[in-house]
């Protein structure tokens, strides 16, 4: 595939791990977080953990939609499910996500209208050919995804759609940087920046990491040498003793984003005083929630929503893989009580999840 | 979740931000709204039915000339 075969070169890739041996030095070591789960699955599936030299380590960060998704929204997102007329719709991703009393999956076997769709479109006209029913969106996802919701319901609003709702779950990226660098107490030397948020967003969300924790950042593409040349230009930063904020996707990525998308969020969403995350708790002004003008379109105005707050099961520690504070295999459950076919914690279900992607290409390499 | 695939735009519906992109083959329907200034024949990053970016040809050319000259000294 044309922009992805070109990215994934065994020649250039020897090129860039010889590279890293030349500049990191056996005694040093660096710990990059790459923030986006895409890079977490990335880094797994071409075992990019073996290739770099022992001085570099990558911690996987919180920029998995999927994981970071309290078990109280899955909850909500049964319920609204369950209401009669209501259909509901899904990404793929979130079907298995296990909340108190099950997933949306199993909510589906005991007979709620649960649908997979690929896009917020697929929802918006399912909506078109069912007059009868009520089809709430379940939305979820960091910049990247935002605007495609914005969009659908600003069609909505404009055909005049009496029958969709959207479930808004809509974060943002810069927020949960913060309570990590703040917070966490995990040592963290320069970030792998998420490039598809950044398509949206620009790189300027990430400029308070650089100029306030004098961190290095990379905002960066998803095939291998992609992640392989971020890991290279932040290391040189390291060296160099610079903290700058540098764009490695320059294919797609601009500086200030994308206009029109900073458009249509401005329009349909306001932020939410506070939102709560999986493992960083409470974190103010990090999600959407819809204007009070399209409160039609918000399923949580349209429905009683329950919106309980639910602890993580006590034996999952997502909340501490999600900040990088431990690996996914030292967590107690994995592997054991918590695999993909029945996971425990989000980080398991999402094949972005770092539980998920270490499972599936990484195991029986357990590092020391 | 963020995943975004690279698409070929062989279509533009005249008036509404819609067109049809093929991605190895596989032809779909895209809204265009996020990157109107996409034309017939070009690159775009697709996500959930959406036209993120364009893709810039001459910049993942760039990119690759770097990553060439890497390793190579």
């Amino acid at each position: 595939m044309r922009f992805v075969d070109e990215f994934r070169s065994r020649e250039l890739a020897d090129g860039l791990r010889a590279e890293l041996e030349h500049l990191v030095e056996p005694d040093e070591s660096i710990r990059l977080m790459e923030v986006c789960g895409g890079h977490t699955h990335t880094i797994y599936r071409h075992g990019l953990t073996d290739l770099v030299p022992p001085g570099l380590e990558f911690l996987h960060g919180p920029g998995c939609p999927v994981c970071v998704i309290p078990m109280g929204r899955v909850d909500d997102a049964i319920w609204l499910a369950a209401q009669p007329g209501v259909l509901f719709t899904t990404f793929g991703d979130m079907l298995r996500v296990p909340g108190r009393r099950g997933s949306l999956l199993e909510a589906k076997a005991k007979g709620a209208d649960v649908r997979m769709v690929y896009s917020p479109r697929d929802a918006l006209e399912l909506a078109r050919r069912n007059p009868d029913r009520h089809v709430v969106f379940f939305a979820v996802g960091f910049e990247t995804t935002s605007p495609s919701t914005a969009l659908t319901v600003l069609e909505a609003e404009a055909d005049d759609v009496q029958n969709f709702s959207v479930f808004c779950n809509h974060v943002t990226i810069a927020p949960p940087l913060r309570a990590i660098l703040e917070t966490s107490g995990v040592r963290i030397d320069g970030f792998i920046a998420p490039g598809h948020v950044s398509a949206v967003a620009g790189t300027r969300p990430y400029d308070f990491i650089a100029e306030e924790y004098g961190k290095p950042v990379v905002v960066s593409a998803f095939e291998p040498l992609d992640i392989l040349q971020s890991a290279v230009m932040l290391v040189r930063q390291l060296h160099e003793g610079r903290a700058e904020v540098e764009n490695q996707y320059t294919r797609v990525v601009r500086r200030d984003g994308n206009p029109y998308a900073f458009a249509a969020l401005e329009r349909v969403f306001t932020l939410r005083e506070t939102f709560e995350w999986r493992g960083l708790g409470e974190i103010e002004q990090s999600a959407f929630r819809l204007r009070d003008e399209l409160a039609r379109f918000d399923a949580e105005q349209r429905f009683a929503v329950p919106g309980l707050r639910v602890p993580d099961r006590k034996a999952c520690q997502c909340g501490q893989v999600l900040v990088g504070a431990i690996r996914p295999w030292e967590c107690k459950v994995f592997g054991t009580a918590c695999t993909p076919e029945k996971p425990l914690g989000t980080c398991m279900v999402s094949s972005e999840g770092a539980c998920a992607a270490y499972y599936a290409y990484g195991r029986g390499k357990v590092p020391a | 979740m963020c995943l975004g695939i690279p698409a070929r735009l062989v279509r533009l519906d005249g008036d509404a931000p819609l067109g049809t992109a093929e991605v190895a083959g596989v032809r779909r329907s895209v809204s265009t709204a996020l990157c109107p200034e996409a034309a017939v024949g070009d690159w775009v990053l697709v996500h959930v039915g959406f036209a993120l970016a364009r893709i810039d040809e001459d910049e993942a050319l760039r990119t690759l000339e770097l990553l060439e000259s890497m390793g190579a000294g």
